[in-house]
Formats: structure tokens, C-alpha cells, sequence
């Protein structure tokens, strides 16, 4: 009780730390000045195959990152994996026959998905759908069909 | 129930209590009138301080009963047992004051508990009881700066700062020296007819306990073994209570710790060389 | 053998029952919880002598952790030519385990001892039945306000572990070892999650904070009243609780980062 004056500010200067150092790591650390973004879009690509791709992985445009991938469901009509992704409200532009791929960052990396524009007028907006689309190349396949390729050359001599 | 009440505030029948498997109490009965002193006496471990412990909750009994002021202790619930202690006083041993806290605040302390007091009165109460054992000079010392006298003033300083109905003293003068000795017996007898209160001392200290007691328990081997005012208890012709009050080394308790003959056991251990 | 058997059965009893005394202790801990939001000036005594009188050991051991990764992430990263890392790497590993767990095995040591030796000693001197008998609960007066104390501190002082050591990575990588400083921060906020990383930090260090928090509480109600016992109950209170926060730091870890 004595010295409660200076406990108090003991107490506030602690309580303040521990606050910054919170705020620190969300905003300087994490990707959360990327993710703040509920005033984003939302757009769905059809994709054959998602390969390693998650929900929250990035979505870039000429590398920068423009938004996530917000959900991952299945159409089980078309047999294939329907990608929502969120799109910051910052780039609301984006021509509506851009093009979505699935990339590897690296040759280990994690997958993310990649946009390239096109050059309609018309703009993607809430509920859109990407029409051009090309899966994740999947490492094994590519390795398959080198093996395969190789072996109908020895055949072919 | 008010303080002119002929009923004791304190009465107890039958009561048993076991440590593990060691009996402690082996059916008392014990009264405690209002309004007097009473000491409850008898030889170290024989259980004094569980008795109060009894009286106060801290420790429920076997069997038995113990009654404080018409409320049946080991029968209330947590929230009625510390209505309960509020109304009752401890002196512990050692004190036991809040070693984080100044005289001023120890006293202040079951106050500030139960008591929603504006700091003026509340500062008023706590000098007034601290007046009343001689500290209010020693308001701003630690409880470490204190002697053992000293602690067990101020701890008995806040004990009646809620005004209690009664006060239990456990081993008061145990370790004192003789002028501390004096101011507590000086103290325990004047506040106990200065508040009104009814005090039970539990105490071996034959001497002081003697001089300030209106009746006198004797316990031993967990059971009563004598009971009178002092006076009775002088006169009284068991050779137990005059063994105890006078101090005598060899007597109903014997000298020895009860043990296989003399004789015997160091004959066990020539024969045990020989062997 | 018998006697084997017995002693076998008389420690399970006894382990069983210690186990039955601490929960009972956790929810009387929690029943009191509100009476300290009433007071808060108990609880901000605590916040003092449990946060901030362990703020110093946090800082210092913070920077010096995050300096290590440095160093090291930067020596095992550069081989691969993959220097730029060097800010996921740090803050990765501090944000999911090392913050969280480090903090809470520096806590046991620094606060949870000295919860363990205050409470055991109030015990031996009596304080508590003291209290007990001028109708306060202890565990209302005394304890919840600590409990609850080591409850918020605990994130907060992991909180700050993580970016003073985030500051100790980059001062090694950027201002020692020529790391590109855009590269570090900026790999780093590509990487790191808010929801997976800092979130389940965060949920970590809480639950650090409840388990070391009540294991010093009980061991200290619990311990033997004589210096000797005060002293036990101190010394398995540091190797109780680090042992549980290392085991929960798995379960934990599996529970939040095993299904991504």
C-alpha cells in the first residue's frame, strides 16, 4: 500500500508492454496488415486439381499478394475443386477474364494461387466466377509422364 | 442472544476428535460461561489448541457436539461459520500477523474486510484498539521490527478490533519474558472486563494463567481430569491437579515414558552381546 | 513382495489424492475469481510482484534467444541460399513455441517459486489459519488474486519475449550478418499467421499460465509448515511445472498445428 502510486505505473507500463508487443506481432510479424481485409471481394475458380493448396494460402498478382483463399469445396456434379478466393477491396480492378494458376513457390514450397489479367472491361466483383483456369501441376504426374515420354522414345528407335 | 443469557456461550458434550489413529478427545464436556475468563489447561499434547480449533471450525469433530452462543459449530455452513468467526477472537501462538503488512494495516485488516468504514473512522478504530494495548506509537512498524511481546499485542490488538463476543488465547504466554508476561495478563484481564467479553486462555503456564482465571479446566490423557475455580483446584484433594499446579517432576504422570522394565531391557542387551 | 504391493498402492493413493486436493483447490481458485474482479487493487499487487518483477529475466532472455536464431537460422539457412528466411525462421519459432514455452519455464523459476515459498511460509506462520479464524478466505484474499495475476501475465510476458527476440534475430541478421532488411520483415509477414501462429501462441501461454500459476498456488497450500517443507514444495513446484508445460507444449502442438 505504500508505494501503490508506483505499482500502478509498474502495473501500466507491464500491461502496456505486453500489449505492444501483441500489436507488434500481429501487425508487424504476422500477415495480419495483408489479411485485414473483410471489405474485400469474393471470387470462385474451378480448378481440376488444388494439389497442396489450403485455405488462407496467398493469392498473388505479378507476385504481390492480393488476397486468400478463403474456402475450398467440391462440386460433385463436375468433379471438381471449387476455390473461393477473397480478394482485398484495394484491387478491385481485376479484368474479368483474369486467369487463375496454381503455383509452387520454389521447387518445395507451398502452393499459392496466381492470377494473370486479361483485358476485358468488365471488372471482377462479389460473386464472380474465373473462367480460365489450370491446375496445380502435381510433382509425380510430371515426373510420370517424363518416365513415359523417355520410354516411348527408347520404343520409337 | 444477549450477554445476560444464563446459558453458557460455549458448551460442549461429548466430544471425540482423533488425529490418525491417535485419540485426542475421548468424550468432553466442557462449559464456558459468559462474561468470565476461563482457562483450559494441562500438559503439552494434550491437545489445548486443537480444542479451540474445535471451537472455532477450523477442525470438526468425530462425535459430539459444540455449541457457541446456541449455534451448533461443526454443523454450519461455510458462509454461516464465517458469520460465525467474525464474532469470535484468536490469539495465535505466534501471532500469526500478515508479515506484507505495517501494525496500522494488520489492525486494520479485518476492517477492511467486513467493514465498508470511511478511512477517518476507520483510522479511529484502529488507534483506539491499538491505544488500548499500548502500540498506537508503534502504528508504522513491520511486523519482523516487532519482539515477540510486541507481535502478540498487536495481533491481539486486531483480534478485538471487530468486537467480539468472546477472545480464545492460544498458549499467551508461552516464550515471554516476564514484564511482557505481565502486560498480557494485565491486558487480558482488563479487556475482557472493559469489552465484556467472554475469553478462553488455553495455556500450561500454571502461575499467570491461575491468577487471571475465573475457572479452570484441567485436561489430560483426552479427558477432563479436573474442573473448579482456582481456589477449588488448590484445595482440591486429586493427585493429578496437584501434580500439575505444583509442578511436581514424578507423580499420576509418571517421569517415564511408559516402557518395558528397567531391569529387563539392559539385562536384553548383555545378553544380545553375549550371544 | 507384500510389502512391496502395499508401498506400490500407498503412493498411488497418495499421488491420487494430492491430484483430488489440487482440483478441489482449482475450483475454489476459479469460485474466487470474482471476488478479486471486485478489488482489483488486490490484483494489480499481483500483477506487480508476478509480471512485472518478471519482466527483467523476460527482456533479457528474449533478446538473447532471438540473437541465438539469429545466428544460427542464418548459418544453416545460408547454405542453402535461403538467408532471406532468416525473419520466418525467427519469428516462427519463437511465436509458436519458444515465446510461449521459454516464458513459462523462466515464470516457474522467477514467480512460480516465489508464489510456492510466499504462500508455503504464510502457511508455517500461520497467517492463513489466521485469516481463517478473522473469517477471510485465504483462498479468496490470498490466492485467486495471484492465480488470476499469472493468468494474464503469462501471455503478456510471452507477448514480449517473442518481439524482443523477433528484435534480437534482427538485430543479428540484419545488423551483423547483412540480411536485407526489407526481406526480413517482409518474409516474415508473408509467413507468419495470425490465426495459426499468433492466436495459438497466445491460447498456449494461457493455458502456461493457469497450469503453472495453480501448480505454485497448491504446492504452497499444500507444502509441509516448516521450512523444510516450504523449501520441497518450492523445488517440485519449478520441476512440476516445467515438466507440464513441456508435456502440454506437445498436446497442445498437436492438437492446434497436426491437421494443416
Amino acid at each position: 500500500m505504500m508505494h501503490s502510486r508506483s505499482v500502478e505505473i509498474w502495473v501500466g507500463l507491464f500491461v502496456a508492454a505486453g500489449l505492444a508487443a501483441l500489436f507488434m506481432l500481429a501487425m508487424q510479424v504476422s500477415n495480419l496488415s495483408m489479411l485485414n481485409d473483410d471489405a474485400g471481394y469474393d471470387v470462385t475458380a474451378r480448378f481440376e486439381n488444388i494439389g497442396g493448396l489450403k485455405v488462407r494460402s496467398p493469392v498473388t498478382m505479378a507476385g504481390v499478394r492480393v488476397g486468400r483463399v478463403s474456402h475450398i469445396g467440391f462440386d460433385p456434379q463436375s468433379f471438381e475443386a471449387v476455390v473461393t478466393l477473397h480478394i482485398s477491396s484495394a484491387y478491385d480492378g481485376l479484368p474479368g477474364d483474369t486467369s487463375a494458376n496454381i503455383f509452387t513457390a520454389g521447387l518445395l514450397g507451398e502452393q499459392y494461387v496466381g492470377l494473370e489479367p486479361g483485358g476485358e472491361e468488365e471488372v471482377l466483383r462479389q460473386g464472380s466466377e474465373i473462367m480460365l483456369t489450370q491446375s496445380a501441376l502435381v510433382l509425380e504426374q510430371l515426373i510420370g509422364q517424363f518416365l513415359f515420354s523417355k520410354g516411348a522414345e527408347g520404343e520409337a528407335k | 442472544m444477549s450477554q445476560h443469557d444464563a446459558s453458557p456461550l460455549v458448551e460442549i458434550r461429548g466430544l471425540r476428535f482423533a488425529r490418525g489413529n491417535r485419540l485426542i478427545f475421548d468424550g468432553i464436556d466442557l462449559d464456558i460461561p459468559r462474561g468470565k475468563i476461563t482457562a483450559i489447561m494441562g500438559p503439552s499434547g494434550t491437545g489445548k489448541t486443537t480444542l479451540l480449533k474445535l471451537i472455532g471450525g477450523q477442525l470438526r469433530p468425530l462425535e459430539g457436539t459444540i455449541r457457541v452462543d446456541g449455534e451448533e459449530v461443526p454443523r454450519l455452513s461455510r458462509v454461516q461459520l464465517y458469520e460465525l468467526r467474525k464474532r469470535m477472537g484468536f490469539l495465535f501462538q505466534s501471532g500469526a500477523l500478515l508479515t506484507d503488512l505495517d501494525v496500522y494495516e494488520n489492525v486494520a485488516f479485518p476492517l477492511r474486510e467486513h467493514t465498508n468504514l470511511p478511512e477517518p473512522m476507520l483510522r479511529d478504530l484502529v488507534l483506539m484498539k491499538l491505544q488500548a494495548v499500548g502500540l498506537r506509537g508503534a502504528r508504522h512498524l513491520m511486523p519482523s521490527e516487532l519482539s515477540g511481546g510486541m507481535a502478540r499485542r498487536v495481533a491481539l490488538a486486531r483480534a478485538i478490533a471487530l468486537d467480539p463476543m468472546m477472545m480464545m488465547y492460544d498458549e499467551p504466554f508461552t516464550g515471554q519474558d516476564p514484564i511482557s508476561m505481565g502486560v498480557l495478563v494485565k491486558l487480558i484481564r482488563t479487556l475482557n472486563d472493559a469489552l465484556g467479553l467472554s475469553s478462553i486462555v488455553v495455556s500450561h503456564d500454571v502461575g499467570e494463567t491461575v491468577a487471571i482465571s475465573d475457572y479452570i479446566y484441567l485436561l489430560s490423557g483426552g479427558k477432563v481430569v479436573g474442573q473448579g475455580t482456582p481456589d477449588e483446584l488448590g484445595r482440591s484433594d486429586s493427585a493429578w491437579a496437584q501434580q500439575f499446579l505444583r509442578g511436581l517432576p514424578d507423580g499420576p504422570v509418571p517421569f517415564h515414558y511408559s516402557a518395558d522394565d528397567y531391569a529387563e531391557d539392559l539385562l536384553l542387551g548383555t545378553e544380545a552381546g553375549r550371544g | 513382495m507384500l510389502n512391496a504391493l502395499q508401498q506400490l498402492g500407498r503412493t498411488a493413493l497418495g499421488f491420487f489424492e494430492r491430484l483430488g486436493r489440487g482440483h478441489i483447490l482449482f475450483y475454489y481458485l476459479l469460485l474466487g475469481i470474482p471476488s478479486v474482479l471486485v478489488r482489483p487493487r488486490l490484483l494489480l499487487q499481483q500483477l506487480f510482484s508476478v509480471g512485472v518483477l518478471s519482466l527483467l529475466i523476460i527482456l533479457v532472455s528474449g533478446f538473447f534467444v532471438g540473437m541465438v536464431l539469429g545466428l544460427q537460422g542464418y548459418n544453416t539457412l545460408v547454405d542453402f541460399g535461403a538467408e532471406e528466411s532468416l525473419g520466418t525462421v525467427v519469428a516462427l519459432t519463437l511465436v509458436r513455441e519458444l515465446g510461449p514455452v521459454v516464458t513459462a519455464l523462466l515464470f516457474a523459476g522467477r514467480a512460480g517459486s516465489a508464489l510456492t515459498a510466499e504462500i508455503g511460509l504464510m502457511k508455517a506462520t500461520e497467517q492463513l489459519s489466521g485469516m481463517e479464524m478473522m473469517a477471510v478466505d485465504p483462498i479468496k484474499r490470498v490466492m485467486a488474486p495471484r492465480f488470476l495475476a499469472g493468468f494474464i501475465s503469462m501471455p503478456l510476458l510471452a507477448a514480449i519475449f517473442s518481439a524482443v527476440g523477433v528484435i534480437g534475430g534482427y538485430f543479428v541478421g540484419v545488423g551483423l550478418l547483412g540480411v536485407d532488411e526489407g526481406a526480413y520483415w517482409s518474409q516474415m509477414q508473408a509467413k507468419v499467421d495470425l490465426h495459426d501462429d499468433i492466436y495459438n501462441g497466445v491460447i498456449k501461454s494461457l493455458v502456461f499460465g493457469v497450469v503453472v500459476t495453480w501448480i505454485a498456488i497448491f504446492e504452497g497450500n499444500d507444502a509441509v509448515p516448516t521450512s523444510e517443507g516450504v523449501s520441497r514444495a518450492t523445488t517440485r513446484t519449478v520441476v512440476h511445472s516445467s515438466l507440464a508445460v513441456l508435456g502440454l507444449d506437445f498436446i497442445l502442438t498437436a492438437l492446434m498445428f497436426g491437421d494443416n
